[in-house]
């Protein structure tokens, strides 16, 4: 793990820690607490620079699932040091604001500092990765903490509102992107975005590379609050204002930025991706330039602002991208400045927008306001804010000498050469590209001007504030003078940026325009003469102060557009719409009646068993070595399905008891046939205490109706059951015809007296081979009862009712029978001698735990019937759950006994010793585990019959 | 005898099932049971009928049946008896306090 792998995963580990003890460091304010992470950040990244600006790349490798291609890497080049420069500057900044923003006694501040560097962590990942798989992941993830930052205050309407729009426009758009990267994997067969560079000479013709393009964008888009795909971002204003600071307009909407600009080298080159960015770009730029003037809010008119903004780098990346076209020579230089512009704005967008939020959070805080309508002549009260509006707001609109002035000529140079490019039809349309870049820049002027003259200058009305306004504390005034100072800075001395940032960003992103060892050389000038950009400049103030003019009174420039068709509206209908059809899609076969979706199973089984036998074609019905049957078996078939068939047809509860009984009784003897004898004893003895149980119950449910079902219902019902009979039969037949594979059975027959040391093959299948499996399964028979003792007890509203008090079920019926009781005083011992034996024989000869369980309880049962329940309690004075628990715990004992002779769970040993009075015996540890099974069967058992037959 | 106990099973199935899609508790129960039968019998039968001696190596025989359906079986018998008397529980103490066993009538509400 290398130090760039920390610095991803420090915020991580700080929000975790911060989780943990928020409550110790109670008195401090969290804010102060994790200020460290983003400054040290920071300050790494500022050392790393040397590093990057030589030429050199950082790099390393965590492994995670190599055999996918799916490595934690990663790669750290020019373009993501800006960003992770970015994201941990203005992160610094932004903590600190918010420590003075965020009320500690109001607010749950610990769990906004957690969302925060998640976000954080997140955004590091995504410009930090070099696999496309990490980046997708982390990519999600800014989404997902975006979400939780803009519901922050989530018992307002609107933030709930905002955050889950943000969420489903970003998360759409991911996986439009993850789908894109897939089928880069699927032509590169690499999730390296550096080996996808480098192979991008072999995929450019492939079928897929559009689409994969389009799906790229459509990520980058949606992130970047690009048109038709910008609505979300207004929204998320809702979250506090320093989230909105750092998410919504300095880090999280450029990573769309960083996602176009880090495929540029794969893409670049297509006409497609020119015109699609270029087009969008411009779009947003001019739309949202307009939207913004119109806003009241001071907030919603920054989300514009941004919006438009990033609408302008994109742009710009896409007018860039031309330089790949000409693939060098003098032409590729000139286009090549597009993509200095785009990686200049974006830092300058970055402190001047990061200033303006927090301008408008300080006046927010201290007015209790952003209505512009409210608002007016704050200058003498808030001067240092003021100062930095006017920096923040000049510089925004292209004003010299600050940072904006120098990008936003860069820009117009770009434009003005992207108007005399020959190829991919700009010859035609080029021409409008500067125009629309300047009528934005117009109304760029226009919003920056309100912004700043309608909130700070004009008549001050202490009226309609909720609060007396002052200046702002110091520590909220500090992150946006050194912001405001920035722009100052970079305004003047522009080449600070261009050597160490702009120059190693270029190479990462027009990799292919270099000859070994070069390097970009980007000078940026305040002044180059009187040039079209400067006029343009000079038209832009003279119109934009006109208009500024007219702003009040003229309504085009004041009322918002359209009302009745937004795009706002086509998101929350197409919502509706989707809600309530799922809705009506899902209540027309969620019906709530288990009869419809028994039916739904039966219907797929039928399809896809039926239909899979049907398309295998040699199913291989072969009868040739069938049993030969005599004539007695098929009297014994005819004797299991008449009944069988009866059933329906028996309008009475207690005769269609006694037919299932039969059945059960006649699969006895089939298991007898087919030479079971373990299961004949089993299913003998549960049968006759099934029907008991039966009969005990049935007494108490209503009486069997004749069914006033519709012969349409009927038929499908009949349909239904046919078809799944017929299917079995089918299966029954092609599985007892040949096998595609050889039995495991051999072996069991083989190893189970050698392994095992017993001669009943089923009970060493039982309680050794498998022995794991019958303690589940006896665990699951201790859960039936205990559910079943429950049922019985548990009186819903009034808890568990007391051992004997006012049961009103079963009674198990008391016999007077003379006869019956004398027989059974003899008959028990003898049953339950005969269940010992059983028992003890299971290892060699048929019988076992269960049936030996089977048959004890039996007996209880008879001696229950015999001489009342509390006879039997006197007689027998256990409580059966306790049986039931004490064998679960012998059995799991008897497996974790293996480990004290290092063998692994459920191993069993035997051998044979020279016993007193019994000579050559052979003991088992598997005979001890079916003790187990013995008790817990007589314990559910009993469990189960005690809690339905309840004696008074 | 495979061919006529697949035909036996099918019936089996198929009436089980059709006690299972009609709207009394009582014959859902008794169908489920009908269904435990006939997958005990299925899987018998699919692994081929009366090949050898009963699978207890006592027996000396130079074949035996395929003892893995047995274990199977064995353990299914078991679970489903504890199945069933869970489900008549339920059965009961749904009538007892709701004062129907009619499925129709018992099905959630839209709330729900």
């Amino acid at each position: 793990m290398s130090l760039l792998h920390i610095a991803v995963l420090a915020p991580f580990i700080v929000a975790l820690v911060v989780m943990l003890t928020y409550k110790l460091i109670g008195r401090v304010h969290t804010g102060w607490v994790i200020l460290p992470v983003p400054v040290i950040l920071f300050a790494y990244f500022l050392g790393l620079i040397p590093t990057i600006q030589g030429g050199e790349q950082v790099q390393a490798v965590l492994e995670w699932i190599p055999s996918l291609g799916i490595n934690f890497t990663v790669y750290l080049d020019g373009l993501s040091l800006i960003f992770a420069l970015l994201i941990s500057g203005i992160g610094s900044l932004v903590v600190l604001y918010s420590i003075f923003y965020m009320d500690k006694k109001k607010e749950a501040v610990h769990r906004f500092y957690v969302y925060l560097l998640l976000f954080m962590g997140a955004m590091l990942g995504v410009v930090l990765s070099d696999n496309l798989m990490v980046l997708y992941g982390f990519w999600e993830l800014t989404s997902i903490s975006s979400f939780l930052l803009i519901a922050f205050w989530h018992h307002r309407d609107r933030s709930r509102y905002g955050a889950l729009k943000s969420m489903l426009i970003t998360v759409f758009g991911g996986l439009a992107m993850f789908a894109g990267f897939i089928m880069l994997y699927t032509m590169t067969g690499t999730f390296s975005v550096r080996e996808i560079v480098a192979n991008v000479g072999s995929i450019s013709g492939e079928a897929l590379f559009i689409p994969a393009m389009i799906l790229i964008l459509l990520g980058a888009f949606t992130k970047s609050a690009q048109f038709p795909f910008h609505i979300w971002l207004p929204d998320a204003m809702e979250a506090p204002t320093p989230v909105s600071a750092y998410l919504h307009s300095a880090t999280m909407v450029k990573a769309g930025i960083y996602l176009v600009a880090r495929f540029s080298p794969v893409f670049a080159g297509q006409a497609a991706w020119f015109w699609i960015i270029a087009i969008t770009g411009l779009t947003t730029l001019i739309y949202a330039s307009i939207r913004a003037i119109k806003q009241t809010d001071l907030k919603a008119l920054l989300a514009f602002s941004t919006i438009s903004q990033l609408g302008l780098i994109m742009s710009l990346l896409g007018l860039g991208s031309a330089a790949a076209y000409y693939g060098g020579g003098v032409d590729t230089l000139l286009y090549t400045k597009a993509t200095t512009a785009a990686i200049f704005h974006l830092i300058n967008h970055a402190i001047f927008k990061g200033a303006l939020f927090m301008v408008v959070g300080i006046v927010d805080h201290e007015t209790g306001t952003r209505d512009l309508r409210k608002l007016g002549g704050l200058m003498s009260l808030m001067p240092i804010t003021f100062t930095v509006a006017v920096i923040g707001a000049f510089s925004m609109a292209g004003l010299p000498p600050f940072n904006g002035f120098l990008s936003k000529e860069m820009f117009f140079t770009a434009v003005l050469q992207a108007s005399h490019m020959n190829f991919w039809n700009a010859d035609t349309w080029g021409v409008l590209i500067p125009v629309v870049a300047w009528i934005a820049s117009v109304f760029t002027f226009l919003y920056s001007m309100i912004l700043v003259f309608r909130t700070f200058t004009g008549k001050f009305q202490p009226e309609k504030l909720e609060k007396k306004p002052h200046e702002a504390p110091l520590g909220m005034l500090i992150p946006p003078v050194i912001l405001a100072s920035l722009a100052i800075v970079f305004g003047l001395f522009p080449n600070l940026l261009s050597y160490s940032l702009i120059e190693p960003a270029m190479a990462a992103i027009h990799p292919g325009l270099l000859a070994g060892g070069d390097r970009f050389h980007v000078k940026i000038e305040m002044w180059h003469g009187w040039t079209a950009e400067i006029y343009m400049t000079i038209g832009i103030i003279v119109l934009g102060t006109v208009l500024y003019k007219l702003h009040g009174s003229v309504s085009v420039l004041n009322r918002p557009l359209s009302k009745r068709i937004t795009l706002n509206r086509l998101y929350d209908g197409g919502l509706r719409v989707l809600e309530r059809g799922g809705k009506s899609l899902t209540s027309t076969y969620m019906t709530g009646s288990i009869r419809h979706y028994v039916m739904y199973i039966f219907v797929f089984f039928i399809a896809v068993l039926g239909g899979g036998l049907l398309l295998i074609d040699n199913i291989g019905i072969d009868m040739s070595a069938y049993a030969p049957m005599s004539f007695y078996e098929a009297v014994a078939i005819l004797g299991l399905v008449i009944p069988v068939i009866a059933l329906p047809f028996v309008r009475t509860r207690l005769m269609a008891i006694i037919l299932t009984g039969a059945a059960g009784y006649m699969v006895t003897l089939f298991f007898v046939l087919f030479r079971a004898p373990d299961l004949a004893l089993t299913q003998m003895v549960v049968e006759t205490v099934s029907v008991m149980l039966f009969l005990l119950c049935f007494y108490h449910l209503p009486k069997l109706k004749r069914e006033k079902v519709p012969m349409s219902l009927k038929w499908r019902n009949l349909l239904i059951s046919v078809g799944v009979g017929a299917v079995v039969t089918l299966i029954a037949l092609a599985a007892s015809s040949g096998r595609a594979f050889e039995s495991i059975a051999d072996y069991f027959i083989k190893e189970s007296y050698n392994s095992a040391g017993g001669k009943n093959i089923v009970n060493v299948i039982l309680v050794d081979f498998r022995g794991f499996d019958t303690l589940l399964e006896i665990t699951v028979l201790g859960i039936a009862s205990l559910g079943i003792y429950a049922l019985i007890k548990v009186d819903l509203g009034e808890g568990i009712l007391g051992e004997r008090d006012r049961y009103e079920g079963v009674y198990l019926p008391n016999s007077n029978d003379v006869i019956l009781r004398t027989v059974s005083k003899v008959v028990i011992f003898i049953v339950v001698t005969f269940s010992w034996f059983l028992f003890n024989s299971g290892h060699h000869e048929p019988g076992g735990g269960f049936v030996g369980g089977l048959m004890t309880s039996a007996a209880l049962v008879l001696l229950s019937m015999a001489f009342g329940m509390d006879m039997t309690r006197k007689i027998v004075p256990f409580e059966f759950r306790k049986v039931m628990a004490t064998g679960l715990l012998i059995a799991l004992l008897t497996g974790i006994g293996s480990f004290a002779f290092g063998a692994p769970f459920l191993s069993h040993s035997f051998g044979y010793f020279n016993l007193p009075l019994l000579g050559e015996t052979e003991l088992a540890t598997a005979v001890i585990f079916d003790l187990g099974v013995y008790l817990a069967v007589v314990g559910v058992t009993m469990t189960i019959i005690n809690s339905i037959g309840r004696d008074n | 005898m495979e061919l006529y106990m697949s035909l036996a099973i099918g019936i089996i199935f198929a009436v089980g099932i059709y006690q299972i899609l009609s709207k009394s508790l009582l014959r859902i129960i008794l169908g489920t049971s009908l269904l435990t039968h006939g997958v005990h019998l299925l899987l018998l039968t699919m692994s081929r009928l009366k090949t050898g001696a009963a699978p207890l190596l006592g027996e000396k025989a130079s074949a035996y049946v395929d003892p893995v359906p047995q274990a199977l079986i064995l353990t299914s018998i078991v679970i489903s008896f504890g199945v069933t008397s869970f489900f008549f529980v339920l059965a009961y103490k749904a009538y007892q306090r709701l004062g129907t066993d009619n499925m129709e009538e018992l099905r959630g509400t839209e709330d729900e």
